[in-house]
């Protein structure tokens, strides 16, 4: 099919844009393979520069996924309940309830963090440890796992299924674990996906939060950029790509895809 | 207990935990911040001084021309890429979305270094001046290197909108246009931009916040540049100047909150970000 020349323009802006984001990847994951980066790959790959950060930072990456893991459980415990209460309660209340929930997404996460540091700050034994940054990820991530759900559940009437067990004799809880958390999966999914590569990647709060005692990934990520040669910077990024990748593999298979429709 | 009452009850009692952690921890520390702006030898005069103050009014100029160009850049080059991709089909064009939202996930630090690799001491660019010109262009720790840190992470943000939207035209009023003898030029700006002006105004408005309130790829690239984040940090941290940080940053979150209310009362949804 012969193609008009606005059809190569508009590809050679595309596969440019394309570029742009994908080529710094690309040579972030060499260098962190190269023995020397300036001399290129013809020095030799190897896997010294990633276990050099194993030896260095391996507390920051141990430190990450179990933040993300408590930060999910928070999140499932808080936010499922509150989306399902939310979805049921459907007034002006509800939608005035939610924006407040999620305002702490809408300021920066740099306001967020001296705002608790200026009022937690004293606590010293709460300051210096990990808690002290969880707080500050629940604050980040409960609003997309609260988004998610409701917006599963607004679709679905719950009304409706929750009369329909209940006539059946069930009572509330066993239509909560039974009828609406089923109903809602796909949302509760994708949230906590949503949930834990947010809190992997968190740095905004985080830099603030942190102590030397207690430092996250991206924190580490920010250090090594500093002080570490290329090679390590780029090895440590390396590990964090290896860590989001499956999340947000599983993160597309599950949120729906915008061109789904044009290809069925 | 009436069966009504009851679930009112039990609504109730679901969302008390959520919103016992939202106002333990965000709601009350954030009054606190309010207060603690006013705590300053100037008052409550300490909010006025972001405008009153030519160090701080300069630093928000900066950073609004900036996330204001950057908004403008990624909406034109958002608008043509994600449309070329709803609406071509070839080989490989999967993959190319596959591409744009992986870089979605990154925190601001891991753009800066993206930026670093490729405008750095050792980057890309660099090594291509040199072999075409003999001379290494180096601009990453400069307000140009923010300005591409920036489009890095707002890029594919609104590129997924934009298809999104562009997903739902009606194709039918193309054709109509074009039966009509519309150019393609006319097509564009008459039919298609207009359709797409809900989604446009929204992801700007978000992709705005985002880069007024992006911390983490200023902190990587731009530590002596005095965008609105990196000028707080460093009252608090550097100088210890907790009344001023506090009251910056509550005029930074005022800022922010509004152009997402933007988003939201024109598409009913916005999802912030943090870069």
């Amino acid at each position: 099919m012969k193609r008009p020349l606005r059809f190569y323009l508009q590809l050679a802006l595309t596969l440019g844009v394309c570029a742009f984001l994908i080529v710094p990847v690309a040579m972030s994951v060499l260098a962190g393979l190269t023995a020397n980066f300036f001399l290129g790959v013809k020095s030799g790959l190897t896997l010294r520069w990633l276990i050099e950060v194993w030896s260095l930072y391996r507390d920051t990456i141990l430190a990450s996924i179990g933040i993300a893991l408590a930060c999910l459980v928070c999140d499932l415990l808080l936010g499922v309940p509150a989306a399902y209460a939310l979805a049921r309660i459907r007034s002006r209340s509800a939608r005035l309830l939610e924006e407040l929930l999620v305002l702490p997404i809408a300021v920066p996460g740099l306001a967020s963090a001296l705002a608790l540091i200026l009022y937690y700050g004293e606590l010293r034994g709460f300051r210096t440890s990990y808690s002290f940054i969880l707080v500050g990820h629940v604050l980040f991530t409960l609003p997309f796992m609260v988004r998610s759900v409701l917006a599963v559940m607004s679709s679905t009437d719950l009304r409706t299924l929750e009369e329909a067990a209940g006539s059946l004799g069930a009572g509330f809880w066993q239509r909560f674990f039974r009828v609406i958390i089923p109903n809602a999966r796909s949302g509760i999914l994708a949230g906590s996906l949503m949930a834990v590569t947010l809190s992997i990647g968190e740095f905004n709060l985080t830099w603030m939060l942190h102590t030397p005692l207690t430092k996250t990934l991206p924190v580490g990520l920010a250090d090594s950029y500093a002080s570490m040669r290329l090679e390590i910077g780029s090895a440590y990024t390396l590990i964090f790509f290896v860590m989001i990748m499956p999340l947000l593999i599983g993160l597309q298979w599950f949120s729906r895809d915008p061109r789904r429709g044009a290809h069925a | 207990m009436q069966p009504a009452a009851r679930a009112a009850w039990r609504h109730t009692a679901l969302l008390t935990p959520a919103l016992a952690v939202f106002a333990a921890f965000w709601l009350l520390p954030m009054g606190r911040l309010f207060l603690v702006g006013a705590s300053g030898p100037q008052g409550y005069a300490a909010y006025a001084a972001i405008i009153t103050d030519s160090q701080y009014f300069r630093s928000l100029v900066s950073t609004v021309v900036l996330s204001a160009a950057v908004t403008l850049v990624t909406l034109l080059i958002s608008g043509v890429a994600g449309l070329f991709l709803t609406r071509n089909r070839f080989a490989g064009d999967r993959l190319l979305v596959a591409m744009l939202t992986f870089p979605l996930a990154f925190p601001g630090v891991v753009v800066g270094f993206m930026v670093i690799l490729l405008a750095g001491r050792q980057g890309l660019i660099g090594d291509f001046t040199q072999w075409v010109s003999g001379e290494r262009l180096v601009f990453a720790y400069s307000i140009a290197g923010l300005f591409l840190g920036y489009l890095y992470f707002s890029i594919p943000r609104v590129i997924l909108t934009v298809m999104a939207a562009a997903e739902k035209l009606d194709p039918a009023l193309e054709e109509a246009a074009r039966s009509l003898g519309a150019t393609p030029w006319m097509v564009t700006t008459q039919v298609i931009i207009p359709g797409l002006r809900p989604a446009l105004i929204s992801s700007g408005a978000i992709c705005f916040a985002t880069c007024m309130g992006a911390f983490g790829t200023a902190f990587t690239l731009a530590t002596r540049i005095n965008v609105l984040p990196i000028t707080i940090y460093s009252e608090f941290t550097n100088y210890a100047n907790f009344a001023t940080a506090a009251a910056l940053s509550i005029v930074l979150g005022l800022i922010t909150w509004a152009a997402l209310s933007l988003a939201r009362s024109v598409s009913g949804s916005s999802v912030a970000a943090a870069a």
